[in-house]
Formats: C-alpha cells, structure tokens, sequence
C-alpha cells in the first residue's frame, strides 16, 4: 500500500464519507449519544468540514467552554485597558480586540488613544519592551495551556525590566469536570483538545474515564481525527465501556510535553478563577507566583478594580449557554443581526476560537436555518 | 486556544530559537519547549503563538493513517 502523505491524508473527501457511513452503521442500534468537545479548533473542523451532516441523527457533537476569550471575565480586559489609559504599551492577542466590557473593547480604547499593540507572539512582546526602553510594556496573555506553556518559557531567559505579564490563563479540564459534577445529562462522551494535550498529556483527562464514566479521546484536528474520535466513541458507548484512547499520537503523548509542565509549574501556581458564563471553576486559574512577582503586571501597576460579575452578562446575550453547548449559535436571537463578527454582542461571536464566529462566518447557511428552527426531538 | 500549524526546521539558531517554514513561509519560532527532544533540521513541529510545542512523528502518522484505511476496508 502506498504511504499516504499525512499533508493531506487526512482530510481526504474519501475517507470523510467512508468513516462517517462506518460510524451510522455502528451507531444504529444506539438511541442517543452526546459528545462535547472543548476546543474552538475542533469546532472550525467540525463546521468547515461540515462534519454534522455527515453523522447520524442519534449522534449530537456540541461545543463546551473550549475558547479563551469567551470565558475571559470583561474584569481582566478592562485591567488592560486601565494599564492603557496608564501609559503602558499594551501588547494583546488580536482576538481579544473586540470583547466589549461595559465601558467598551481594547478596540475602542485604542481608538480613544490608547498604545495598544497586537502581538502573535509573547517574544514579540519582550522585543517591543526591547525596542522601547522608556516604555513600560505590559503582555496581557490569554489562554489555556497551550498558551501558558510559551508564557511560561518567557522566563527562561533574561527579560527587560520595562516588561511585565497581565495573566489570563486557565487549565482546561477542570472545567469540564465541574460541569460533570453539576449538570445533568451534560455529555456522554468527550473529545479532548489536541493541542492542550500535547502539553499536558493525555493522562490529564484519565480521570474522565476512570471517574466519570465518560469516555474520552484526545484528538486531532483534522476531519479525519475528528471523525475516527467519534468511532471510537461509538464503539465504547455500545460497550457500555469508557476508556481514554489518544488518536493523536503522532503529536500527544501520554505524559505530555514534560519541559512545558515544568516550566508552568515553575512559573505559575493553581488557584480558582472566574469563568466568565460559568463562575468560580476551583483549582483553574493560573497566577505568576511570588518568585516572579516582579514582572506581574497586577503588582508593579498595583491595579485594583472592583469586581463585577453582572458586567459579563451583558443583557439578552446567550454566550453563557453556548459555551455550554446547551444552546447553537442561530438559537440566538441576536446572531447574525445585532451581533456579528464585524460588531460583536458577545464575546462567542469575537474570537476565531468562539462558536458563534466559527458558525457564522463558515456556517453553511442551510444548516443555520435547519438549527433556526430546532424544536427538541426534531430532526438537525 | 489550539490554532496550532505544522512547520519543518529549517536552520537551528541560538537562545532555543529556530527558522522554520511551511508552504514557503519562514519564521524565527522558540524551541524552548522542545529543548529535551533530539530536533533535527528537517522534523516537523507543531508552532502555537510562536513556540513549537511539539514534534511531529512521521511514522505515529502513517500508522493512525493505516489504521483508518484498516477501519474502512474491513467489511463485516
């Protein structure tokens, strides 16, 4: 048999509809199945690639809290728009642009003056410090582990004393178990992201499996990934087994990257944070510790805003059930109207990572429709 | 967030950094977190937010390739 390139091999418009036929014929006997995944990469493949229309009706893939900037509290953007107003060059992701805290987005404070920069990278930010030595430069960085992970790395070599780190990381899957602790009929089976498991392991969602009976598979993202992740659920769920199986070996490994595990335990301390839509997730959140107190932004600028959890609410958004997966995209009724990628309402529709952005900017338009008018027991 | 794009070293630098490139794009990426990994020029690595976060194997590749063609072939 030939090699086939793995450029391209899996994504090949053969091997989609074979597997997916694969996966009705062995989900026929199985009355319904709910798999979340967490990650707004797996959401881009799953819409991009059109990969519901290609599963059987019993089958529900939804969206959970996988997108960083959606469940960043508006709290810690107007923290950086405060360093802003202070002076600072504010180096920021670019997908946090546009998150609209009650007294608007980084966008809006640029526009009224602020030195806000966007950056790809946090090395990118330490050579803007480098380049501007009477400037304070603050990196506000956001994101879960495969992020923290090069934050983290930052400190493996000399930074300039004009630099400093607003911090917005979370871990992933205590997230996910909160939910299964809490909500009923949640999820039956999980894909776990790819990219956070390369850091962190495959063994971090073991506990998924072993206490939660849930099947979970880490998985690429690919089309193909995607779709031999919910054959392999398919699979156990028939068994009434739950295991942990790691589709993504060509990357994940079961103990993860351990240098990048080093260096957030080394940097960062655990410790429960706020989600925006879902509230305080124990043991999630991660902080610079002590030892690295010098270059926290929230100490050197000793910022010190009021906490208001109704700001990330705003009114009649419905990002917090999305982020849930207990509602899609065209289910509310502000999307695609009042709130666009171009203006976003809320923070789903800000991100390339957020589901309400991924379904509208690729959503195929009849599939929009289709979810439109979803009633509970109808056909998607 | 996982965006994350498979890149191939093309030249090894100091200070854990790297060129790296795919589809004729090069860019100067931190191999701080791989620096335990044999990386050679010529692996593949994946890159998130400018830091490669993990090396791509070619052969875990063709054999979850040859799994699915396994699954696909096989009629019950």
């Amino acid at each position: 048999m030939p090699s086939i390139d793995p450029a391209t091999g899996f994504r090949d418009p053969k091997r989609l509809k074979g597997l997916a036929k694969r996966i009705s014929e062995e989900a026929k006997d199985i009355e319904k199945l709910k798999i979340m995944h967490v990650c707004g990469s797996h959401e881009h493949t799953t819409i991009y690639w059109g990969l519901r229309s290609l599963l059987p009706e019993n089958i529900e893939l939804v969206a959970g809290p996988g997108c960083p900037v959606c469940v960043c509290s508006t709290h810690e953007i107007e923290e950086a728009i405060e360093l802003a107003k202070r002076g600072v060059i504010l180096a920021t992701f670019g997908d946090m642009l546009r998150d609209k805290t009650k007294n608007g987005s980084l966008y809006d404070a640029r526009a009224r003056g602020g030195d806000i920069r966007v950056v790809y990278s946090g090395f990118d930010a330490v050579k803007l410090a480098r380049g501007n030595p009477k400037r304070e430069v603050v990196f506000f960085s956001v994101g879960f582990e495969t992020t923290a992970a090069p934050t983290a790395s930052l400190f493996g070599l000399p930074l300039p004393p004009n630099f400093s780190i607003l911090t917005s990381h979370k871990l992933t899957s205590p997230a996910v178990e909160l939910l299964l602790q809490t909500e009923e009929n949640i999820l039956d089976a999980l894909i776990a992201p790819g990219h956070v498991s390369t850091i962190v392991g495959a063994q971090d969602w073991a506990r998924f499996p072993e206490k939660y009976n849930v099947t979970t598979v880490v998985a690429g993202f690919e089309p193909l990934d995607v779709l031999i992740a919910i054959l392999e659920i398919v699979r156990r769920f028939k068994e009434g087994r739950a295991e942990l199986v790691n589709e993504y070996r060509r990357l994940v490994k079961y103990e993860g990257n351990l240098k990048a595990r080093e260096w957030i335990d080394k940097v960062f301390e655990v410790k429960g944070v706020w989600w925006r839509g879902i509230g305080v997730v124990p043991n999630s959140g991660l902080f610079l510790r002590s030892e690295y107190e010098d270059y926290d932004a929230r100490k050197r600028f000793e910022l010190n805003i009021p906490f208001d959890p109704e700001a990330d609410t705003p009114p009649g958004c419905v990002c917090h059930l999305v982020i849930l997966g207990k509602k899609y995209p065209p289910e509310c009724p502000l999307f695609g109207k009042s709130c666009t990628p171009g203006d976003p309402y809320g923070p789903c529709m800000v991100s390339e990572e957020g589901t309400c952005y991924i379904w509208h900017r690729y959503g195929n338009p009849e599939i929009i429709r289709k979810f439109k008018k979803r009633e509970k027991g109808s056909k998607i | 967030m996982c965006l994350g794009i498979p890149m191939k070293i093309v030249e090894l630098k100091e200070d854990f950094t790297a060129v790296a490139e795919v589809r004729g794009i090069r860019r100067l990426i931190s191999v701080f977190l791989l620096q335990d990994e044999d990386l050679k020029v010529g692996d593949w690595v994946m890159v998130h937010t400018g830091s490669a976060i993990g090396k791509l194997d070619e052969e875990e590749a063709q054999e979850n390739l040859r799994l699915i063609e396994e699954v696909l072939s096989y009629e019950e």
